[in-house]
């Protein structure tokens, strides 16, 4: 046992001594073989918890009920269109939005616990808790996604423009978890406690209810219609709408009518600012 | 560098904002020895597990870990040493086995060595039946004995323990304790943390005690203790009218000024001559009609030697 142990340090050594691309090259596949160990552990996590993800999902089709059933019959749709048609879209974005939450909770769980430091003082990729995180946070959306795309159906939902266009719509709410996944990474190690994840819920709910997700942000107060048609959420949901075929609100502004591009350009701008400062907080944890 | 030093540090410093936490922090730690680093809160222990750890950069100074300098090469340093900090590092939510078998795969062992090690650990740490159990469900001795586990995956050449008893029951504690000392059989180097003076003289062979990021004293635990004046008498008088009476007779025969206890009634003092001193107590006490209801000679109890040492740095400031 020891033997091979002592292998492993061996080889490692030997490593540094080899050619910088093979070094580099080695170096990438340790990072994307950890970074799947910690996808694995996140994977058992459901397992040993099945009960988190389907209270997650039924939170899901609880709120597709309630908004389709009980406000459905009082908000009219612009063209006449079914309310339930035209709320799926929105309610697809606002489960992406609540995944900030168990993103925000995993972080902060691991570095409350001394895990993080764990994870820092061993000779692994320091990319894999991060890489690990995002892997497994995209695995439990896409699962998301199907359960509330069958409940959609279920309730009288369709896509209207074909399987390529649904696709691409399923794809730019990906793309939108994908960017609100560094927000949470970023909070999560700027704030460092699992207690604040009260705070956060309270930015969560506004940013997801000042969009135009449930009402036409044209029925707002002038400058809070602006910021709902302006949130990176509504931008993403116009682009779903139309992507299904799905009746939307339409809109004047500048954002409402690119809402496509703008469904691109506000998860990449995410991202990278968001990926800068995760990385420069995680930096000065060691400071 | 001598070849037998696990750790060597030189002059370490750092400071948050304007406090220094470690200020001109040397040590040095025997290769297969365990060494305790003795503080009160604050007094920079943390830090220097840390800097040591690779997690914190110093701002100053040198520190070598079996002989790889950890600013210049974290990654060769973190390939040879284990940390148990403060708080359980290990998932909550996973058993014992899939834990270590995880922290197997990141330190880059095969899935079967993964696995073969696990086994080996919670066997050795008497976790052998607990290991399918989520660690949530673990006492608070068993998961601290499930961290130790999952930082000698490796065979780390150096063993970093900080504070590993803290928040701990007896029972837990004695747990702890039982593990290191049979880490320490089999030729590990710890360097171990602790407020608990009782702890660093239970498990170490030597103590570097530190005060505001300072050494304020070193040496065995035998040296500390007679390095304030060896033997002391106790003398704990029956009725509190007699303190005073007491306190005198036993200033007449002790080598500096009795520190008396109220509550206990007890009369404390350095002596040079044990007997000689004994005999002529109990024969002053005896004369003056001094009910007595217990006296005694002992060695000083490290927490004495600690408030002398830290209360000396604190004057020469």
């Amino acid at each position: 046992m020891s033997g091979s142990s002592e292998a492993t340090v061996l080889t490692t050594t030997a490593d540094e001594r080899r050619a910088p691309e093979r070094r580099l090259a080695q170096r990438l596949r340790w990072a994307l073989a950890d970074g799947w160990t910690i996808t694995l552990r996140d994977l058992k996590h459901w397992a040993a918890q099945p009960w988190q993800i389907v209270f997650g999902l039924l939170f899901s089709v609880m709120l597709v009920l309630m908004f389709g059933y009980l406000f459905g019959g009082a908000i009219e749709v612009p063209g006449g269109g079914d309310y339930r048609e035209f709320l799926m879209p929105g309610m697809f974005a606002m489960t992406m939005l609540f995944g900030l939450e168990a993103t925000y909770t995993a972080v902060t769980t691991d570095a409350d616990r001394g895990v993080t430091d764990r994870f820092r003082a061993m000779p692994m990729a320091g990319s894999a808790v991060v890489v690990g995180r995002a892997t497994a946070d995209m695995l439990n959306s896409v699962l998301t996604l199907v359960a509330m795309a069958a409940c959609g159906l279920a309730v009288g939902w369709r896509w209207h423009e074909g399987i390529g266009p649904a696709l691409a719509a399923f794809g730019l709410l990906l793309l939108l978890r994908f960017a609100l996944l560094w927000l949470g990474i970023w909070l999560a190690l700027v704030l460092r406690s699992p207690e604040a994840l009260m705070a956060l819920q309270i930015l969560v709910w506004p940013l997801g209810f000042l969009s135009n997700v449930y009402v036409s942000p044209e029925t707002m107060p002038g400058w809070l219609g602006a910021v709902a048609e302006w949130n990176p959420l509504s931008a993403t949901v116009s682009a779903a709408r139309e992507l299904f075929g799905n009746p939307g609100w339409g809109g004047e502004s500048w954002a409402a009518q690119h809402a496509t591009l703008m469904a691109v350009v506000w998860p990449v701008a995410l991202v990278c600012l968001f990926f800068s400062l995760s990385v420069r907080a995680y930096r000065r944890l060691s400071c | 560098m001598a070849s037998d030093l696990a750790v060597q540090v030189e002059g370490l410093r750092k400071r948050y904002g304007d406090k220094p936490a470690l200020d001109g922090f040397d040590l040095d730690v025997r290769a297969g020895t365990v060494h305790g680093l003795l503080g009160p809160n604050g007094a920079g222990k943390t830090t220097a597990v840390r800097v040591l750890a690779t997690l914190l950069r110093a701002d100053g100074g040198r520190a070598l870990v079996d002989g790889y300098d950890v600013a210049r090469q974290p990654a060769a340093v973190r390939e040879r040493i284990g940390l148990v900090g403060q708080h359980p590092a290990v998932d909550e939510v996973l058993g014992g086995r899939d834990n270590l078998v995880m922290f197997g795969r990141l330190f880059h062992l095969g899935k079967r060595e993964a696995g073969r090690r696990a086994d080996h650990l919670l066997e050795r740490f008497g976790l052998g039946d607990a290991g399918g159990k989520p660690v949530k469900r673990y006492s608070g001795g068993m998961r601290r004995r499930l961290d130790l586990a999952a930082s000698l995956i490796l065979r780390p050449a150096v063993l970093f323990l900080d504070e590993p008893t803290t928040g701990l029951d007896p029972r837990g504690r004695n747990e702890v304790w039982a593990a290191v000392r049979a880490l320490v059989s089999d030729g590990t180097t710890v360097l171990l943390t602790t407020q608990y003076l009782d702890e660093a003289d239970q498990l170490a062979s030597r103590i570097t005690v530190l005060d505001n990021g300072r050494i304020v004293a070193g040496g065995t635990p035998d040296e500390l203790k007679s390095r304030i004046g060896g033997d002391r008498i106790d003398v704990i008088v029956r009725t509190d009218a007699d303190l005073t009476a007491a306190a005198a007779v036993v200033k007449e025969i002790a080598a500096a000024e009795p520190e008396i206890d109220p509550d206990g009634r007890r009369i404390s003092a350095p002596v040079r001559d044990r007997v000689a001193a004994l005999t002529e107590a109990v024969r002053t006490l005896d004369a003056r009609g001094i009910a007595v209801e217990d006296i005694a000679l002992r060695r000083p109890t490290l927490d004495e030697v600690f408030l002398r040492m830290t209360e000396a740095a604190d004057e020469r400031e």
